[in-house]
């Protein structure tokens, strides 16, 4: 049974429609490992079996771990933080009720940074998530407990949320692969809120196929999310093992300065491997993507600091304060929010206030147009951008919570595609210093299927293994 | 030079209107509207402003909005965004109210003398209960969210600064009311609250182009407190200015029970609303196809139509406005009248005033189509009255007895009696009515012309009534000349 | 570098409170984030549009049709002070 949960989720769903396993089996063992999770990857695990799935369901009841950002019915669903403690939502999120209606059942719900603010994990009120690779590691961020939980074998497949790199960037640092779609493909009704214009749901999971068939269903309109529009394209299963005619751009500005060597010297074996497939390799640039963390760390935390504010202890959540309607707000809000998330609310709030707006939210907005400008000239003359997806492998836990712009600059390759609302994908490409690295591929908006031929003819030679770390 | 005392001032008023559209739901979501029902019956995770929820635009809304904009003459946006705008308070469940800002729907319209700046689509805030008002609250003082309100659809109506007295206001949001009406969007109820109504008011030197501070008139829930307001404060601010100081920006809370304006306590901190593009939703940009069931669904308008009924009908310019402000009025005048002329023909004028005069103050409720008097029977009657075969005043009861019991003015007449005397029969009362009062006859024939009234009388009396008075008379002078 | 009022001032737009020590880490916290982002402010972006969604949706519209409202015990169930009809707050201005 523990060597079923060190396969892929497609594989696994094979065993199952084999009938080697039973969906009710498969699901206990699931459980029955979370529960003991010992990486701090779970903040709730699933207490009954879920209705029977068939194993002839289109995932045959594989189960899921399902970041704690989306809202599951009178399931606790707190987006890791303490200001929605014991918050159990009276409705289910539009991504989630896809997945269970297509077999696969939620299984628990993975820790995250807070509203998923962060690259760590570490501003999870919920405390830290290991990475399995090395407990004393961050998994990543903001969806590190649904990385931390695939790259270790307790669940076959997870989903979570990116809105300027939290599914790549702990992919990456978990040896994994994780999709963050097209903006608007994937619906973000029940996701709880942290820059809308940004945010969207995507899979992490053991190898390409396995993301393909997840985000198979997750795609499509949503009547709840007016951002939410039809895929143009059935989304397939991969099959490609070549790369012939494909042509790959090498940004200069996200490959250079600023990155590990080690992540530098994987990503060039990765190119050899492009080249060997029958793809060629070019620069291309990007020449704004540089200012685009800048803009980024505007707009998100301006929308942010919008989002959040509904959090004022009047419905639901917590509640503090001495009684008076202003101290009801001002405590609640310094009890319930974790330094990071406040952090960013002043940030979002102070771009956004009179006689700032311009200068910061204003220029933001502009450098947004050229960076989706840049892609739309890069892909003129490539199919793919391709970068490293993190600057760095997984670095110590509390080696950065002290210095808010070094954590930030984690985000540094992952944002550009985020601000062009373009789907992007990260597989593993190697290892240094015996730690994953990532390695991004990004293509125009709507290109799924490419990109997840691309990626799987990649996957393919770079053959990373797919069980779980070695102990 | 004159001196300050003694100067001209003239006021200067515009007003913003909050208008609750009557769609079945609300702005962002599928709750129904709220009538009066039970607190917090009328709400759902999205307009509780739960985590993860969503907004979603109501059609009808944005329908509502562009008949609005069309009745308005404005311009129509080609793509309108929605905001955010940004503050803390209990009644407002995101902790921001989604509305539109710097591309409202609709602009640069007019209606009667007054230009309108803007018209936008916006969401209600909930209602805060203060504490003794209503519900017990476990273990604290304090008050109670009721969001059943929370995210009705508004329309808020901005006018230009062109309006010069209380009483113009007052009239103009009559116009405005009975537009909205008229267009079905809205019931335009201001002790309900489904229309509210506050004022810029400033006053200047009479004459000068320049606008003065202006203060801000909030809370006036029926016309005659909306006259009173802002009469109220334009003397406020002439007795400042001429007592050499000058107005403050401020927003000022009437109160009906006294009369009173007084401040509103200014927040702790300016105002700061950080609006920003909602990035929830997508841009409105109406199609052919949108404006044109907008504008298709617009009826005539009431000042059209007031036009109309001078220039057609040669109404009165007051009897024109008071018959299409009030639409329904004017549409069971409009049944009667195409009934009357079905049967060859009534006074429009004549037709008119007993729709006005004598009907309204006969309706049950002000409601002519709650009326037992059928606008085709009403006609029948006022040609009767036009023919001579039934007197004024005998039409009246024949109107009294229908508006109680329904029926057919003829029949009325018949069983009452009421049909006027034929010319035959009025001879003999008349000869009667000379020979009774040889008195008046002589003084009549002295030149003394008064004494043909008592002559008249008496043939009234005799006839009950159902006589026509110019007949009388006249029969009487050619009696009187033989 | 940003003035300790403007921090106060933001933060009471935020309805945050602060303790004056956090006040000063926030203050050189934010100083150094902004005066990193203050480089785009190098860039020429004259004539450049704001982009406030990157997806070309227009008139996403839902059709004016009543679904089933929460129940009141279920809307009041999470509040942190639910009244017998509604959700308990102080009074403004108590
Ligand atoms: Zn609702």
């Amino acid at each position: 049974m523990s060597e079923l949960l060190d396969l892929t989720a497609a594989q696994t769903a094979a065993s199952l429609r084999a009938g080697e396993v039973s969906t009710d089996e498969l699901f206990d063992h699931s459980r029955a490992r979370a529960a003991n999770d010992d990486l701090g990857a779970f903040l709730w695990v699933a207490e009954d079996a879920p209705p029977p799935v068939s194993a002839q369901a289109p995932l045959a009841g594989v189960p899921l771990a399902v970041k704690d950002i989306f809202c599951a019915e009178g399931v606790p669903s707190t987006s890791g933080s303490r200001i929605l403690e014991g918050y159990r939502p009276a409705y289910t999120a539009t991504v989630v009720e896809r997945l269970a209606a297509a077999g696969a059942p939620m299984v628990g719900k993975t820790n995250m940074d807070e509203f998923a603010m962060g690259s760590s994990n570490e501003n999870s009120a919920y405390g830290p998530v290991r990475n399995p690779w090395d407990r004393e590691r961050v998994p990543g961020g903001s969806s590190g407990g649904s990385a931390a939980a695939v790259a270790a074998g307790i669940a076959p497949w997870a989903i979570g949320t990116d809105t300027g790199g939290s599914i790549r960037q702990p992919a990456s640092l978990c040896g994994l692969v994780g999709l963050k779609p097209t903006y608007g493909s994937v619906s973000r009704y029940g996701m709880i809120a942290f820059a809308s214009s940004l945010d969207q749901a995507g899979p992490i999971t053991r190898d390409v196929t396995d993301a393909a068939l997840l985000f198979r269903h997750m795609v499509g309109r949503d009547p709840c999310d007016s951002t939410s529009l039809d895929h143009p394209e059935e989304i397939e299963l991969p099959q490609a093992d070549r790369l012939d005619g494909l042509r790959f751009g090498v940004p200069p500005e996200l490959s250079g300065e600023g990155i590990e060597p080690g992540v530098l010297t994987v990503l060039k074996d990765v190119l050899g491997r492009v080249e060997h497939l029958g793809g060629t390799v070019n620069e291309t640039r990007l020449p704004h993507s540089p200012h685009g963390l800048s803009a980024y760390y505007v707009l998100a935390p301006a929308e942010a600091s919008a989002n959040l504010a509904r959090y004022d202890g009047v419905r639901y959540g917590l509640r503090a304060g001495n009684g008076d309607l202003l101290s009801m707000y001002e405590h609640t809000r310094a009890e319930g929010f974790g330094d990071e998330v406040k952090r960013r609310i002043m940030l979002g709030t102070y771009a956004l206030s009179s006689g700032y707006y311009d200068a910061y939210y204003g220029r933001a907005q502009r450098v947004r147009t050229k960076i989706v400008a840049d892609f739309a000239s890069a892909f003129e003359s490539c199919d793919f951008v391709i970068t490293p997806t993190s600057p760095s492998v997984a670095f110590r836990i509390g080696e950065r919570t002290g210095d808010p712009l070094a954590m930030y600059l984690s985000d540094y390759c992952a944002v550009p595609a985020s601000l062009a609302g373009l789907p992007a994908i990260s597989i593993p490409g190697g290892l240094s210093e015996g730690l994953p690295v990532g390695i991004q591929l990004v293509g125009p908006a709507f290109s799924e299927n490419r990109l997840l031929q691309a990626a799987h003819a990649l996957e393919g030679a770079i053959a990373f293994p797919t069980g779980p770390p070695p102990t | 030079m004159s001196s300050v005392a003694d100067r001209a001032y003239e006021p200067v008023i515009g007003l913003e209107i909050h208008v609750q559209l009557s769609t079945r739901t609300k702005m962002f979501c599928g709750c129904a509207l709220s009538f009066g029902e039970e607190p917090n019956t009328r709400t759902c995770p999205v307009c509780l402003g739960h985590p993860g929820t969503l907004p979603v635009v109501n059609a009808e809304a944005v329908h509502y909005g562009l008949m609005i904009g069309l009745a308005l003459d404005c311009e129509l946006a080609p793509r309108s965004i929605f905001h955010r705008k940004n503050y803390f308070y209990p009644d407002l469940p995101k902790g921001y109210q989604v509305s539109q800002y710097d591309i409202p729907l609709a602009a640069g319209g007019r209606l009667g003398d007054v230009r309108i700046h803007r018209v936008h689509l916006e969401e209600d805030a909930a209602k805060l209960v203060h504490s003794g008002a209503s519900g017990r609250i476990h273990g604290a003082e304090g008050s109670v969210v009721d969001f059943n309100r929370g995210g009705t659809p508004l329309v808020e109506i901005v006018s230009e600064p062109d309006i010069r007295s209380a009483s113009e206001a007052a009239e103009w949001l009559r116009l405005l009311r009975a537009t909205l009406r008229r267009i079905g969007v809205s019931d335009v109820n201001m002790e309900e609250g489904s229309l509210r109504c506050d004022a810029n008011v400033s006053i200047r030197p009479a004459g000068e182009a320049t606008l003065g501070t202006k203060a801000e008139l909030k809370n006036m829930n029926s016309f005659r407190f909306i006259e009173r307001g802002i009469e109220a404060e334009i003397a406020r601010q002439e007795a400042i200015v001429r007592a050499g100081e000058s107005v403050v920006q401020e927003t000022l809370h009437f109160d009906p029970a006294s009369g009173a304006l007084t401040p509103l306590r200014s927040k702790e901190e300016a105002h700061d609303y950080r609006y920003f593009p909602e990035p929830d939703l997508v841009p409105v940009a109406p199609t052919e196809a949108m404006v044109g069931r907008a504008r298709e669904a617009l009826p005539e308008l009431p000042a059209a139509r007031a036009a109309r009924f001078e220039r057609e009908l040669g109404l009165s310019s007051d009897t024109a406005r008071l018959l299409s402000f009030r639409g329904e009025l004017g549409d069971y005048y409009e049944e009667a009248l195409g009934a009357a002329r079905a049967d060859g023909g009534a006074d429009p004028t004549a037709l008119a005033s007993w729709v006005t005069v004598e009907l309204v103050p006969r309706l049950p409720d002000g409601d002519p189509s709650a009326s037992r008097v059928r606008p085709d029977a009403l006609a029948r009657l006022v040609s009767m009255v036009g023919a001579k075969r039934v007197s004024g005043s005998a039409a009246k009861e024949v109107l009294t007895a229908m508006a109680e019991d329904g029926g057919d003015p003829e029949a009325i007449v018949a069983e009452r009696g009421l049909a006027m005397t034929d010319s035959a029969d009025l001879g003999a009362v008349v000869d009667q009515a000379l020979a009774a009062n040889a008195a008046a006859v002589a003084q009549y024939r002295a030149g003394k012309e008064k004494a043909l009234g008592a002559i008249v009388g008496a043939v009234m009396r005799e006839t009950k009534g159902r006589a026509d008075g110019g007949a009388v008379r006249e029969l009487i002078l050619e009696r009187l000349s033989q | 570098m940003i003035e300790r009022e403007q921090v106060l001032h933001v933060a009471r737009l935020a309805r945050l409170l602060l303790s004056d020590e956090e006040v000063e880490r926030m203050r050189e916290e934010l100083s150094g984030i902004l005066d990193h982002i203050e480089k785009i402010g190098e860039l020429d972006l004259d004539g450049v549009d704001p982009t406030s969604h990157v997806i070309a949706l227009e008139n996403v519209l839902r059709p004016d049709e009543p679904r089933p409202s929460l129940a009141r015990e279920a809307a009041l169930s999470m509040a942190p002070q639910p009244g017998d009809t509604g959700f308990g707050v102080p009074s403004p201005g108590s």
